[in-house]
């Protein structure tokens, strides 16, 4: 750059001392960042939008507008409203089973004892580690034959070997094996989070509430839980946004079986759009995450600005 | 602590209860990767005898086939090509995006910047349809280098929040005193600001690096091609032959691939709830 300052000086000049603005400067170190992610996000985004909205198929790229026949057809199909279902049981149900566990573990892990930091560590695990490479393992200790539940069922006498259920193939019992190991796999974050949180509320308001005779239920309740409440809500956004449009716990696991019995709309998105090609319905399914999704964020959005207050 | 003893040894008891019931749940997944990768076949297979531990002594035999008789060993390369790419891609990108909307932009950057942080919220099962159009207009479709464009898409909006975040706890009378002498912005940023916030960007690569390896629905999506698979969907979707799960060598594979993505997380996690929370407790 200082070479070919030297070299043609007048407009080096001129872009020098444009570059001395704040504003004008900092747009340009702004936009790669930003171009990329209209291009690749923005775009493909008002393209499934469309997509959704065509008759756009792998066999038939047409484009024709066809207005909203496909979401007229997709909620016509009685699997797909099993699917929307089916997202909302496996959302909630690993969010608050997550949460649960993530609240008691912090409440665990806030006390010292010998060990802590080495537990501390382990618990990290289910959160870090690839969640395809951990739901793999699920699927194998959830096995049709040589389950180690089961197994373990069987020795305590719970079941006999004849009647030991058979976790991935049973609906109710499928449903529940996901949700179980998705509410496994965020309950560390909720952990953290609320660590962090929990840690962050000053020690003398505290003292002032055990001073004035709050035992610990009541500063549990009244005075801490409030006081962390914008972070856990950071914390559930990511938990529900990446629960309810997960795909790959479902693929590996069940495959959205038995009979559809654990299909969400991120499987059933793919299934359509990608396996089958009739990538105009698999849009139409996928948008159907989009409601969710905004009140989410807008919910994040408000916090946010209240950080800032 | 004036308590009947009896009160108290119950409490600890439950106490380490608890202690030990969070410890089985977050570990023994991972204990049963462990165990089923060094348990032989026969070993495996034999349910008459108490899962929990060697009834053979412990075999490579899984490992040994891992390297040997799958793609394993390319997979791991991929995942490496694809997680230094993206790094790369991501810290261009993002420093300077950063660096800008922490000090030049004032309150629009902090607008623009919540606004880039909601990209990452749009989620892979929502874009993976139009953006497996893009890939295919690219010409890069089952190719690893389809992943290499579309990961940063979810690294720069993320890393972009984080390291704005450590630009602004940086004291900004250390640039302008650069500025005052003679120093230009840009120099500003490069030479002062930069340097200063090594910890976050070292920060910033490794969760780019873990995000890559955890990814799952792009590569999926993307890639059919058993030679250009990242490890984790080689692991989870190639090692299933016919209808038989070759379970020794999935595990052997996932505990491999996990074992790094651990290690880092136990490293940089303060910093990086730090980061996501972006100080929502003050």
């Amino acid at each position: 750059m200082v070479a070919i300052a030297d070299s043609v000086p007048k407009p080096a000049a001129r872009f020098r001392f444009i570059l001395e603005r704040r504003g004008v400067l900092g747009s340009i170190m702004v936009a790669p960042a930003v171009l990329y992610v209209l291009l690749l996000v923005g775009v493909p985004f008002l393209m499934a939008v469309y997509y959704s909205l065509s008759a756009y198929t792998i066999y038939d790229p047409s484009w024709s507008f066809v207005g909203l026949a496909n979401f007229e057809d997709v909620v016509e199909d009685p699997a797909f409203r099993q699917t929307l279902y089916n997202t909302f049981i496996f959302t909630f149900g690993s969010q608050i089973l997550g949460l649960v566990l993530g609240k008691f573990g912090a409440l665990v892990l806030l006390r010292p004892f010998p060990g802590r930091k080495f537990v501390r560590a382990l618990v990290i695990l289910p959160w870090a580690v690839p969640i395809a490479l951990a739901t793999v393992a699920w699927q194998w200790m959830f096995d049709s034959l040589y389950s180690v539940i089961n197994w373990t069922l069987i020795a305590l006498g719970v079941v006999t070997r004849s009647d030991a259920p058979n976790w991935l193939g049973t609906p109710y019992l499928a449903m529940l094996s996901v949700i179980v190991v998705n509410a496994w796999r965020f309950f560390p974050f909720a952990i953290v989070i609320f660590l962090a949180g929990i840690t962050a509320v000053p020690q003398d308001v505290l003292d002032a509430a055990t001073v004035d005779g709050a035992g610990f239920w009541r500063r549990n309740y009244l005075i801490i839980m409030p006081m962390i409440l914008p972070i856990v809500a950071v914390g559930l956004v990511f938990g529900i946004v990446f629960t309810f449009t997960d795909l790959s716990i479902v693929f590996l696991m069940t495959m959205g079986g038995p009979v559809g019995a654990t299909s969400v709309l991120g499987f059933a998105g793919f299934q359509t759009g990608i396996v089958s090609g009739d990538v105009s319905h698999g849009a139409a399914i996928s948008l159907f995450m989009l409601p969710v999704l905004l009140i989410v964020v807008v919910a994040m959005l408000r916090f946010i600005r209240r950080r800032e207050i | 602590m004036r308590r009947s003893s009896l009160v108290g040894v119950l409490q600890e008891t439950s106490f380490y209860g608890a202690v030990a019931f969070f410890f089985v749940l977050a570990a023994f997944p991972f204990y049963w990767m462990l165990i089923t990768s060094f348990k032989t076949n026969a070993d495996l297979y034999n349910v008459n005898v108490t899962p929990f531990w060697f009834h053979d002594p412990p075999t490579l035999e899984h490992f040994r086939y891992l390297f040997d008789k799958t793609l394993f060993a390319t997979w791991l390369l991929n995942s490496l090509i694809i997680g230094v790419c993206v790094t790369a891609i991501t810290l261009v990108t993002a420093l300077p995006a950063a660096y800008s909307l922490a000090r030049m932009t004032g309150r629009n950057g902090e607008a623009l910047g919540i606004g880039i942080f909601l990209t990452y919220l749009v989620p892979p099962t929502l874009l993976f349809l139009p953006l497996s159009r893009v890939i295919v207009d690219l010409g890069l479709q089952n190719s690893l280098w389809s992943l290499v464009v579309v990961y940063p898409t979810f690294t720069i909006p993320f890393c972009t929040w984080l390291l704005m975040g450590f630009f602004k706890a940086l004291p900004v009378e250390i640039e302008e005193a650069a500025i005052v002498d003679g120093c230009s912005l840009f120099g500003a940023f490069v030479k002062m600001a930069i340097p200063l916030s090594l910890p976050g960007i070292l920060t910033v690569v490794i969760f780019t690096f873990t995000l890559t390896l955890q990814e799952f629905v792009y590569a999926l999506t993307f890639i059919s091609a058993a030679d250009q698979k990242p490890i984790t969907l080689g692991v989870a979707t190639d090692l299933v032959r016919g209808d038989v799960f070759f379970w020794g060598e999935i595990m052997a594979g996932a505990l491999i691939a996990s074992v790094p993505v651990a290690i880092a997380y136990n490293l940089f996690l303060d910093r990086f709830i730090g980061g996501i929370t972006g100080g929502a407790v003050k």
